[in-house]
This record gives structure tokens, C-alpha cells and sequence, in this order.
């Protein structure tokens, strides 16, 4: 593409063709046929209603009906999930086999499907995606293309402004006042500390250096966080547009995404997404026709949660063992081989092609006083609707669980919720009115982090969660440095003390202490955040940890050793339900006989408690 | 310049000096473990963690740098609490068998528990235990002993640009190791030995032969030589207190002759031998243009390198034993033969600042007609171990001299144990070889000093002599590179396996991170061995009377049969990893 | 190994690292791509990127245990991998991974001895909306229950 009147062309004429898919009145005989093709839902064969929509319409030979594959729509839990637009129908736990009536009774008859109608929270049926409360407190700006449309074309994504920001920074801008807009816009790093982005991309640009680079970090780490991923599989032109555009500003002509190989969905996506810039002349020498050059190289990760921290990505590009280097020096100042190199997270950088064509003003009219914009969160554990959602800044935690993510299930009670991962805390039910920015999470013990968000009912254990976490940065600690390779160790030995019954009261105080120490002394963020998951539910559940240390009692009956599971005997309606999810046969009782578990063959794995309708076993 | 403040004290530094090192300059201590300047400056251990005002966390003193007005405190008790935690998780995953630790006390790990009074491990926990690798005939490798400083990774790789060893696993898994966990002795390793020297503790050391030496010292029937190589006397006075770099050859004969030994020779001797071969090899190299240049093959770290890494160019090699094979071979077969001794009752013993040379005496064919030419190498350490173990009062004995009839040897043989010196010994006699006058200045300046490469051109008479000096063997690999590449246009290339020589050898008394953060423990030996040198009636190895009678006497013409039979060896390409 | 297939292995990296620039920085891109490959990371090809790219096996080593995605042995004919993600542990994956190793009586990380099944754990496969899962092979089987994995075990042990 050597200019950018062939952008605005090729934008104009897409734009009317797609207008269906953000229109639901669009004047239009055409239908589009959405089908997710995230991690989630290809998981549970979306791929294959793709082929069998595609076979059934060539088949009957349909003609203005397109079938579309699409990145996330948020709501995993309802996955696979099928949108038919433009009237926006939403089908929900859609099965290969459910495509040929789609096609017969919605496309032919016009009828609409009702039994694969999402469910809202009051159970009412829901035909349209705007009307589920899950997505009516919600508001996209990183994911405004997900889900809308097909990642691998990019002429859909120029057709929704995509590129157009890169255009106007090249053409009527100067890096001045692209990093003037991303420090006035109040943008923070999404990856979890929240460094003011533009701070960081002027500190780069004014870093000593004849070589720069600039670097995505998608080596999305953090369990049960899916952000990135969405974001990559979904849109993956908005982060090679706003790698460029931090190209033009901080002086670099190259760029890396470092990503997971565990995501082969979104290294795929990516690929296509810079053959096709490179292939339109958007990317590589001579952007548009200018003398800005950038190019884009994706690195693959292959395994290593460290490889999160920046200093210790950038080893890993280098070609060595993710390990940590020691700050200061920062990347923006040393980075790639020394070079000053702009890190910035995947979601971090979908941001910024929308901060340049709307303002700095309209981005920092959304949010908090000190954290702006929305943030996505990955919201997953006890809660119904679990998924992708992007909220604005200082929403409530009790708005995203209750009314976007539908409450918790089965009846239970929200126990707490955990964000930031491995290096986040827990917050409890006095806390759930906190509104979410980095700020506020961070003084109740928690942080950001990259935005996983997992809700806990009352049959979890704190101090079991405490050591999963523990497990978790045990298992992926560098080794590097002494507090973190041997001081996480012993913190997990001393958890996996207290939940087996083995540990006593001094083993609080020497968690304490170790945690203290950890924090202040390890190199890297990964070794100074591991104590947090331990100190924040020390701190909201320290009753838990000396009933575990002292009285030897597990009360949500996670730790084996410390509990038993028994069944009330008043509560039981003997209907033999867990009798029959009993995988040891432990459960003894025939007819219309009380149950109860006999201990001795009892693994407790619980089954039975979370079977039980009538909550009679725990 | 930046000025800081420390611990109250005002202090004014260059720019990019680090806070350990500028506290260094007030005065003030701060403990390092990972540390070792100028090879791993890394961070790891956190020991050496300070608290900076307005900085969050703590800072790295031994990696960040001084910035003007920064306010450091090296030991609040936030600092001491932390130090304190650091090292009883350092120590919970340590075998913690100091009284039985070849490195106790000369253990920096020993040291720091001493100092922070640690009487009681608070945190214990598992332990990752590991086997120990005594595979091979030089070095031994206890990951139970190691702290994960990854100071022998840095050397290895970094320094000798070998990478035998390396970070495997991670997280509470780690540990230094070889490629699939295999021995030293089967890998790319050459038994430098600079790991050990950088080793804080005791996780890698020598393979001790101490026991071999006492057993034979204790058998009547056995006629047990000892020789001592070049550096030796200048470096053994360290273990006992004595200052670096002082020569103390009249006390060590002293103390070899009371631990018993039967006769007490030089190596330097040996070293004359060498260079009369050598000079005489290069000679005929130079004038035939054959395989030129012509690398010296003293040093076994190095011969195994070129072994496993430059099989194609071993040509290049001197086909001469190193000093104390050729004088091991001399002793069992001209000094028997004189002294009516049988040579199967004769063990010789070579003092050696080298563990390589432990591999080295066991090589195959390093024997003549039968007979090994050395039977056991001990370091300078387990010299001085045996020294202690008779109770001997080193400090305090008697200067005694060599024994004869091998006793005295030139000051060229002097300074082979320094880089530069076996050229410069052989540049000496090289020159009257060719010229047939008298060389005027003996001493080579070019080739010597710490310059990793040392390049000079000597004119001897017509013709122009260009030579080359590489150290460590990160050096030679780049000097060997060029003569891959056929681009080298030197002709004659002296290579020590050891930054600065054999004064700096695997074998040599291990000196602390701190001592060689404030002395140049190289220059000091190194000092020693030129002023012995200077200090000699005959420098040059070819006006030895000794040698020259036994030339006359027993050998014949320094290349020819005889001298081959017992003074020189062949070389076989070996695979780097033979897993 | 016969020499015959270590000669094929050989040559075949060698055309796997031929179009990368033989600089240090390829190291991990390469390994990957070798792991793709054999499921596992031969130590004839660790001898030939070491050439290549002039790295010491020591090193290459060290990267290959560092990173869980590198194996050094070659996977069982079913992989079967427990997703430990957050979102699936708060869903109980743990007691799937229990129940997985009792019956196959292995350890993470390893392969049985006739080859058939290993046991694997994963952080996150991307499936957190029918958590908890695990994963045989590249099949995802959502919604796990201890009573699902021994459903799918018994089939398996019958093949």
C-alpha cells in the first residue's frame, strides 16, 4: 500500500459491506452467520459447526448467508457459541449436530431457535447478545473487534477504522504528540503494575540508543487468565497496528511478540495478521508510501511463567533461560542486547489505535480518577458466567460477580474473589464494593495483575488456596535468585504442613516472616509477589490458618487430613444422587434408606458434597 | 564524579561505580556470596542487598550503580533480618558438613555463618541431593556443597569459553550440572580447574591423591621422588598466611624433605628440558615451514581443548611432554640408570599448580619403556594439606635446596608457570639457536603482562619472528579460530589454559572474592616468578650444565631419537561430549 | 538409538535450523520446532543445534529443563494432561490429577513404561468456561469429574 488514500478506499467499501454486524437495522439481504473460533469454544468443536454450516449452506445451496469465524465473545461458559446478525441472534451451547436446524428453522423459516436461547441470570430467555445483563455493564474498547470480526481478514479489521490511527500518526502527528496523548489519555500498563504507558514510552524515546526495539509481552502466564489470548485470537491487527505506532514514536524499526506457545490458535492468527500488513505494505519498509519503516518478528515462548517479567522475556528472546535481570537498569533504558526497548502488554497496546483516533480526552473520561479506561477481566471459578469481560475502571467487584458473572452457582455463598494470579491476593466479602483500579485493589492486599479474576464459593480453603498458589510459584520460580528458589519452598513446605495436620502455631510466624523477607529481597516481580496469595488471606483469614495449625481442622473440607465428610441425616432426602457420582462407591444406603459414607473406602474428593442437591453432606 | 552518602559517610566516586564498590572506598563491608569481580556480577545470592532512601525493595549493591545524592544504608536492621533469612535458606539446602569439607575454613559460605551467628537453621526443609561426580582423574563436583552462585558457570563459560557446565532445572530444582548429567570427565570440560578457583565453597575441588603419596612416603621399599613445578614457590606460602606472591622455595624443599620424600628435584629442570626440545622443534618448523605457527603443548587443559575441540589442527601442536613428564621420563630412566635404581621401585610424585595434570600423569601413553613418568600429581593445596597433617611449622623451618645432581635450573624455566614466560624461555634460546650470538636483552616485554592476546615480532637475525601469547582458554580458542581460518600470520603461539598462567592454575591456593576484588593476585605471583628470574646466574635453559651433560651423557641431540623416545608425546583427536 | 535413525535426525534438523541465521537468539525458536517434530527433544539434535548455532550442550541443556514445554523423553501414545489453572483448580482439577495418578499409577512428568499413557499438567489450555477440564492428547474434555476421567481411562486401557 504506498498510500493512504488506498486505506480510506478499501475502509469505505468494507464498511458498507459489513455494516450487519454492528447494525442491527442494516439495510441488508445478507446475513452473516458468527461462530467463535476462541480457545474455548474450538475446544468444545466450534470448528466443526464452522464446516457444518459452510457444508449445509453449500448443500441447499443457500445464497447471501456468509458464515464467519470470529475471535472470543466473552461469555466461554455458554460456548460454542453461534451470533446471526444483523438481528443479533444469540445461540448459546451449540452442538455440531444443532447447525442444520439453525440453518432450516432461523435462516429458511426465519424462525428463531428457541431452544439454544441463552438464559439470562432470572432465567428468562434471551434472544439478542446486547440484552444479557452480562454484557450490559460491560464496555469494549480492547475487545471492540472481538467477536465482530473474522481475525484472519484484515480488510474487516480496516473496515472498522482499523490502521486508520497508524495513518493519522504518520501523516499529521509527531512522536511528541503520540506519547503527549497516551500520557494525557492516563493509560496504565495492563500487564499488572500499571506504569503510566506513556511515562514509559517517553523514557524509551529518550533512552541513548542507535538500535531500539519494541516488544509485545503476550507470554500470558498467570492461571486462569485469558485476556491476552481473546485479545490476540480475536483482533490481532490492533496490537501490530499499535506495535507500529510505538515503533514511529519511540524511534524503533523492529518489533517482537513474545508469545505462548501454548496458544496456537493466536500464534496462528498473528502470522496471517503480519503476512497480510507486510503483504498490503502496512508493515515492513516504507509504510505507506513514508520513510517509517517496522517490521514484526513473533517469538515463541515454551513454557515458563517467568517469562512474563520483562527483563526475563527478554533473555528468553535472546535464546536463553528466562531468568531475571536486576532492576535498574530498566528495558526502556537496557533492553534487547542492551538496547532501550518498549515492553508493553498485549492488552496494553489494544488500547492505543483508539486513545489516537478518540482523544486522550474521551479515554480519560472513562474510569477512575487515577486508573483510566476499562480493564478485561477473565472471570472464572464459583460464578455463573464465566468468561471475558471489560469493564470500566472502578466498577465494583460485586457488579462483576453478581451482575455480569450471574452470582455463584449452586446456591453456595461467595467466599472471596482473587485477582492478580500467582502474585495477587484474595479479596473477601467485606471488600466486594471496592471499586476495581490499581489503587484500591493494592491497599486491600490485592493488585490488577493481568486480570484473571477467579470467585470462590465457601467450600474453598484458604489455606489450600494459599498452597496451590505457593505450588504454582514453586513450580515455575526461576531459580535465580535465594528467596524465591528456596525461601517459596519453604513456604509451601510450611502450607503443606498445616494442611496435612502437621504444623503448628510457630509455622505462622515463620510464614510470616519468610513472606516479609521474600518479598523485600527477591529480584524479580515474580519473587517479590509470590508471598502475596499467603500474607492477603493471612490477612482476611487468619482464623482458617489457626484452626488449621491449631485445632487441626479443615472447615471447608478441602484439606483430606484434616476433614470428613459426613451426611446430615435430617437434610438427606435419600435420592442417591451422590451414591451415584460416588467414584469408590463409598456411599452406603439402598432405597429409601438415609445414605451415609462409609470412611473407610471415602477418598473425599467431594463429589458427593457438590452433588447433593439438598446440601445435606459436608 | 557522584557523590553519595553511606552509612553517614560522604563519599565521592566515579560515575558507574557500584554501591559495593564505593562502599569498598569508605570503608565499609558489605557481604557478598554470588560475587566475584569482574566474572559474575550477577546478583543472585541477595547477600548484598542494601536499602537506598526512596527506592522500593532493596538495592543490589554489587551490580546497581552510584547516583548523585543517593542515600545507601548497608546495615539497618530490615537489611540484617533479610541477610539473616537469606542465609539460613542457603544453608537449609546445604550439606553442611564443614568438619569433614576439604574448604573449611577457607569457605565463604563458612565465613558469612560465623559472622551472622547462625547457630540454629530456622527454615528447614528438603534438600535437593545430588550425587557426587569423582568420574574423572582431576576434579570432583559435590552439588550437595554448592549455593547455586554460579560463579564456576561464569568462568567456565564465560572466561574459559568452554560451557562444560550450566544452570539445569529450575526454580528449588536447579543445579549446576553438565549436559545430561553426565561427568566432567565425559564432556567438554578440560580440566582447567577454574571453577574450583572460583568456587565459594566446597562443591567443587581436586581429586585428592594425597593418601596415594603417604602410602608410597610410608613404603621402605619404594624410592619416592617429588619435583615441584615453576609456581609453586611462590604461591604454597599463601596457605600458610604468608603474603601473596612470596616466594618461599628453600622453606618448601625443607618441608618435602621432612614429609619424607627420598629425593627433592625441580620441574624447572624439566621446563630446561622442554625448551631445548622445543626451541629445537620450532627451529626446524620455522626453516621447513612446517605446520607453522607451532603451539607450545605444556599445558594438558589446553592439549585436551585442542583435542576436543580442534581435532583438524592438532598438527599445529609441539609434539613435546609438558616439564614434569619429560623430567618424570628423565628421573626413571637417565637418573635410575646413573644411581643404579630400578625404575619400577621409583614413584614420582610433580607438585603441580594444575589439576589437569592429574589427567595428564594418567594418560596412556605418558610412559617410556613400561614405566609411568609420573605416578601421582598433587596440587599446591594438598601439598600444603600434607604439610599441616605432619604438623610441620612451615613458617619456621630452615631454607634447604634442591638435591643434586638436578637441583639447579635456569631462571628461563623460572617464569614458565607466568603467561608469556615459556615464550619468552624458548624466544631466549631460539634466538642463539638460529643466530649463534649472544642475545643482549633476555627479557621479552611484549609477551608479557595480563593481555588476554599478546602479539610481537622479534627479529632473530635475517629473518623476523612473529609470535603470539594466549590465555585462559577463551583466548585460545580465538587464537586457534585464526589458524582454522588460516588467517593467523604468527608463527609460533605459546597457550596456558589459565588467565595468567599456571601462577594462576586450578590447583593453586583459592583466594576470596574479596582478596580478588582488591589485589591482583596474578601480578603479585607473577612478580615473585620474574624477580627469581632476575635473580638467577643462568637464564638461559640451553647453558644448563646440567642439561648439557645429560645431553652429552645420556640423550644425544635435543630432537632426535633418543630425545623423542623419552621427551615427546602424540596427540588424538577425542569427541567433545562422549555421552 | 541405531545409528541409522540418528543419522535421519541429524539431517532433519539441520533442515529445520536451516533457514534461521546461526546466532544464539534462534536457540528456543529452534527447540520448539525440534519438540513439534519428535515430541521430544533428541539428544542428537541438541548436538546438532549445538553446532550450529556454536551454543554448549551444557547451555541447550539448561534451556531444555528450564522450559516444561521441552521434554527430553518422548510422551506416552495418550498424553493425558490436567489443566491446573486457577479457574479449573477452584473446580477441583487437583482431585482429577489425584485420581489420575493413582490409577495409572505414575507420576507427573512421566511415561509409563509400555509407552501408552504419560501424565502431564497443565497451567491454562484456554478452556476456563467448562473448567474443569484435561486434556487427552489435543482432545479437550470439559466439565471433569472423577467418575468422567475413569470413564475415559477405562476406554483408553481397552484400546
Amino acid at each position: 500500500m504506498k498510500t493512504i488514500e488506498e486505506l480510506n478506499k478499501i475502509r469505505a467499501e468494507k464498511r458498507i459491506e459489513l455494516d450487519l454486524r454492528k447494525n442491527t437495522n442494516a439495510d441488508t439481504r445478507e446475513k452473516h452467520i458468527l461462530v467463535c473460533q476462541g480457545t474455548g469454544c474450538t475446544s468444545s468443536k466450534s470448528p466443526q459447526i464452522l464446516e457444518n454450516f459452510n457444508k449445509i449452506i453449500k448443500e441447499k445451496g443457500i445464497e447471501n448467508v456468509r458464515v464467519i469465524k470470529t475471535g472470543c465473545f466473552g461469555l466461554c461458559a455458554k460456548g460454542p457459541i453461534v451470533i446471526i446478525r444483523p438481528e443479533d441472534t444469540f445461540y448459546a451451547m451449540v452442538t455440531p449436530e444443532d447447525c442444520e436446524e439453525i440453518i432450516q428453522s432461523h435462516i429458511i423459516e426465519g424462525k428463531v431457535v428457541d431452544r439454544l436461547l441463552c438464559k439470562d441470570i432470572d432465567s428468562t430467555k434471551v434472544t439478542k447478545l446486547d440484552d444479557l445483563t452480562f454484557y450490559k455493564k460491560q464496555k469494549r474498547i480492547a475487545l471492540k473487534n472481538c467477536g465482530v470480526i473474522n481475525p484472519e481478514d484484515i480488510d474487516e479489521y480496516i473496515a472498522f477504522d482499523g490502521y486508520r490511527a497508524l495513518g493519522r500518526v504518520l501523516f499529521e502527528m509527531d512522536s511528541e504528540e503520540v506519547i503527549q496523548t497516551l500520557e494525557k489519555s492516563g493509560l496504565r500498563g495492563r500487564g499488572g503494575a500499571g506504569f503510566p504507558t506513556g511515562k514509559k514510552w517517553r523514557t524509551t524515546r529518550d533512552a541513548k540508543g542507535e538500535k531500539k526495539y519494541v516488544v509485545c509481552n503476550a507470554d500470558e502466564g498467570d492461571p486462569g487468565a485469558f485476556m491476552d489470548r481473546s485479545i490476540l485470537e480475536g483482533d490481532p491487527h490492533a496490537v501490530l497496528e499499535a506495535m507500529e505506532i510505538a515503533g514511529f514514536a519511540v524511534g524503533a524499526e523492529k518489533g517482537y511478540i513474545y508469545v505462548r506457545a501454548e496458544y496456537p490458535i493466536a500464534v496462528h492468527r498473528l502470522q496471517i495478521a503480519i503476512d497480510q500488513a507486510r503483504e498490503y505494505g502496512i508493515l515492513g519498509k516504507n509504510i505507506f508510501g513514508t520513510n517509517f519503516n517496522f517490521d514484526i518478528e513473533i517469538r515463541l515462548g515454551a513454557g515458563a511463567f517467568v517469562c512474563g517479567e520483562e527483563t526475563a522475556l527478554l533473555e528468553s528472546i535472546e535464546g536463553r533461560r528466562g531468568q531475571p535481570r536486576v532492576k535498574p537498569p530498566y528495558p526502556a533504558t537496557s533492553g534487547l542486547w542492551g538496547c532501550p526497548t518498549l515492553i508493553n502488554n498485549v492488552e496494553t497496546y489494544a488500547n492505543i489505535a483508539q486513545i489516537i483516533l478518540k482523544g486522550a480526552d474521551w479515554y480519560s473520561s472513562i474510569g477512575t480518577a487515577t486508573s483510566k479506561g476499562t480493564k478485561v477481566f477473565a472471570l472464572g471459578g464459583n460464578v455463573n458466567n464465566v468468561g471475558l469481560v471489560e469493564v470500566p475502571m472502578g466498577t465494583t467487584l460485586r457488579e462483576i460477580v453478581f451482575d455480569i458473572g450471574g452470582g455463584i452457582p449452586n446456591g453456595r455463598e461467595f467466599k472471596a474473589a482473587q485477582t492478580g494470579g500467582p502474585s495477587g491476593g484474595c479479596i473477601p466479602k467485606e471488600h466486594l464494593d471496592t471499586p476495581i483500579d490499581y489503587e484500591s485493589l493494592k491497599e486491600i492486599g490485592s493488585m490488577m495483575g493481568s486480570g484473571g479474576l477467579i470467585v470462590m464459593d465457601d467450600t474453598k480453603c484458604m489455606v489450600c488456596l494459599a498452597k496451590f498458589y505457593l505450588q504454582f510459584t514453586v513450580s515455575e520460580s526461576c531459580g535465580k535468585c535465594t528467596p524465591c528458589r528456596i525461601g517459596t519452598k519453604r513456604m509451601l513446605e510450611i502450607l503443606e504442613r498445616l494442611c496435612s495436620g502437621e504444623g503448628d502455631e510457630y509455622d505462622i510466624y515463620k510464614l510470616e516472616k519468610l513472606a516479609a523477607n521474600i518479598k523485600k529481597a527477591s529480584i524479580c516481580g515474580l519473587g517479590q509477589s509470590a508471598p502475596n496469595p499467603v500474607i492477603s488471606t493471612m490477612k482476611y483469614f487468619r482464623e482458617e490458618f489457626r484452626q488449621h495449625a491449631i485445632e487441626k481442622e479443615c472447615k471447608a473440607m478441602e484439606c483430606k487430613a484434616l476433614s470428613r465428610i459426613e451426611i446430615d441425616e435430617d437434610k438427606c432426602k435419600a435420592c442417591g444422587l451422590c451414591q451415584r457420582n460416588c467414584p469408590v462407591n463409598a456411599i452406603e444406603g439402598e432405597g429409601r434408606e438415609k445414605r451415609h459414607i462409609n470412611q473407610d473406602k471415602c477418598i473425599k474428593c467431594t463429589t458427593c458434597v457438590r452433588s447433593c442437591p439438598f446440601h445435606a453432606i459436608g | 564524579m557522584v557523590n553519595l552518602k553511606i552509612d553517614d559517610k560522604k563519599v565521592c566516586v566515579p560515575e558507574g561505580t557500584t554501591i559495593l564498590d564505593a562502599a569498598k572506598q569508605a570503608g565499609i563491608d558489605i557481604p557478598t556470596l554470588c560475587f566475584l569481580k569482574d566474572i559474575n556480577e550477577v546478583g543472585d545470592c541477595r547477600m548484598c542487598i542494601v536499602e537506598v532512601e526512596g527506592r522500593r525493595g532493596f538495592a543490589t549493591s554489587c551490580i546497581q550503580t552510584v547516583e548523585e545524592g543517593m542515600v545507601v544504608h548497608t546495615h539497618t536492621p530490615n537489611v540484617l533480618e533479610a541477610r539473616h533469612t537469606i542465609l539460613d535458606l542457603i544453608i537449609s539446602n546445604h550439606s553442611k558438613d564443614c568438619l569433614t569439607c576439604t574448604r573449611s575454613g577457607n569457605c565463604e559460605l563458612q565465613d558469612l555463618a560465623i559472622k551472622f551467628n547462625v547457630l540454629d537453621i530456622e527454615f528447614k526443609g528438603e534438600r535437593t541431593e545430588h550425587k557426587i561426580d569423582d568420574k574423572s582423574p582431576s576434579i570432583v563436583r559435590d552439588f550437595n556443597k554448592c549455593i547455586l552462585c554460579r560463579r564456576c558457570v561464569a568462568t567456565c563459560k564465560n572466561v574459559q569459553n568452554i560451557g562444560a557446565i550450566d544452570c539445569i532445572e529450575r526454580g528449588f530444582e536447579s543445579c549446576i550440572s553438565t549436559t545430561y548429567d553426565h561427568s566432567l570427565n565425559d564432556v567438554n570440560c578440560t580440566f582447567c580447574g577454574q571453577c574450583i578457583e572460583s568456587c565459594p565453597t566446597g562443591a567443587l575441588h581436586e581429586k585428592e591423591n594425597i593418601n596415594d603419596v603417604w602410602a608410597k612416603l610410608k613404603d621402605p621399599d619404594t624410592f619416592v621422588v617429588v619435583q615441584t613445578a615453576p609456581s609453586i614457590r611462590v604461591a604454597l606460602g599463601e596457605e600458610f598466611g604468608m603474603e601473596i606472591g612470596t616466594n618461599v622455595t628453600g622453606k618448601m624443599v625443607s618441608a618435602l624433605k621432612a614429609l619424607g620424600f627420598d629425593k627433592v628435584f625441580d620441574t624447572n629442570t624439566g621446563a630446561d628440558f622442554t625448551i631445548m626440545e622445543e626451541a629445537t622443534e620450532f627451529v626446524r618448523r620455522f626453516k621447513e615451514n612446517d605446520h607453522l605457527p607451532m603451539t607450545t603443548s605444556c599445558c594438558p587443559g589446553w592439549v585436551r581443548f585442542a583435542e576436543m575441540e580442534y581435532p583438524e589442527n592438532l598438527d599445529h601442536l609441539s609434539s613435546c611432554k609438558s616439564p614434569h613428564q619429560m623430567f618424570g621420563a628423565i628421573i626413571k630412566s637417565y637418573y635410575a640408570e646413573k644411581n643404579n635404581i630400578d625404575p619400577s621401585k621409583i614413584y614420582v610424585v610433580s607438585v603441580m599448580p594444575c589439576i589437569a595434570k592429574k589427567y595428564e600423569c594418567k594418560r596412556e601413553e605418558m610412559e617410556v619403556k613400561g614405566y609411568r613418568d609420573v605416578d601421582a600429581v598433587i596440587t599446591t593445596r594438598e601439598l600444603a594439606r600434607m604439610i599441616k597433617q605432619a604438623n610441620i611449622e612451615f613458617e619456621k623451618l630452615e631454607d634447604e635446596t634442591f638435591d643434586n645432581p638436578m637441583g639447579e635450573a635456569t631462571g628461563a624455566a623460572a617464569i614458565f608457570g607466568v603467561t608469556g614466560g615459556v615464550m619468552e624461555a624458548a624466544l631466549r634460546t631460539a634466538y642463539e639457536l638460529i643466530t649463534g650470538e649472544e642475545l643482549q636483552k633476555l627479557e621479552f616485554e611484549e609477551v608479557r603482562g595480563a593481555k588476554g592476546i599478546k602479539k610481537a615480532s622479534i627479529q632473530i637475525g635475517e629473518k623476523e619472528v612473529k609470535v603470539a601469547v594466549a590465555h585462559g582458554l577463551g583466548n585460545a580458542r580465538k587464537v586457534m579460530e585464526e589458524i582454522k581460518n588460516g588467517t593467523a600470520d604468527y608463527s609460533f603461539v605459546e597457550v596456558m589454559a589459565c588467565p595468567g598462567g599456571c601462577i594462576m592454575g586450578g590447583g593453586q591456593p583459592i583466594k576470596n572474592s574479596k582478596t580478588r576484588m582488591t589485589v591482583d593476585v596474578r601480578a603479585k605471583r607473577a612478580a615473585a616468578m620474574y624477580s627469581i628470574d632476575e635473580r638467577s646466574t643462568i637464564r638461559k635453559s640451553h647453558e644448563n650444565p646440567i642439561l648439557k651433560e645429560i645431553y652429552k651423557e645420556y640423550i644425544g641431540q635435543p630432537g632426535e631419537h633418543k630425545a623423542h623416545e623419552l621427551l615427546h608425546t602424540h596427540y588424538t583427536p577425542m569427541e567433545e561430549y562422549r555421552i | 538409538m541405531c545409528e541409522c535413525v540418528e543419522n535421519k535426525i541429524r539431517q532433519e534438523v539441520n533442515e529445520i535450523m536451516q533457514p534461521y541465521k546461526q546466532e544464539k537468539d534462534n536457540l528456543i525458536q529452534i527447540l520448539n520446532e525440534i519438540q513439534e517434530k519428535y515430541g521430544y527433544i533428541p539428544k542428537v539434535a541438541q548436538q546438532e543445534v549445538s553446532k550450529y548455532l556454536g551454543v554448549p550442550m551444557a547451555e541447550i541443556y539448561g534451556v531444555i529443563t528450564f522450559y516444561a514445554r521441552f521434554t527430553l523423553e518422548p510422551k506416552g501414545k495418550y498424553n493425558i494432561s490436567v489443566c491446573l489453572g486457577t479457574a479449573c483448580f477452584v473446580k477441583g482439577s487437583q482431585a482429577i490429577l489425584d485420581r489420575l495418578k493413582e490409577r495409572l499409577k505414575l507420576e507427573e512428568g512421566k511415561t509409563s513404561e509400555d509407552g501408552k499413557f504419560s501424565i502431564d499438567t497443565t497451567r491454562c489450555v484456554g478452556a476456563c468456561g467448562i473448567a474443569p477440564v484435561f486434556t487427552v492428547n489435543d482432545e479437550v474434555y470439559g466439565h471433569a469429574t472423577v467418575k468422567k476421567l475413569d470413564e475415559v481411562l477405562d476406554e483408553l486401557e481397552k484400546v
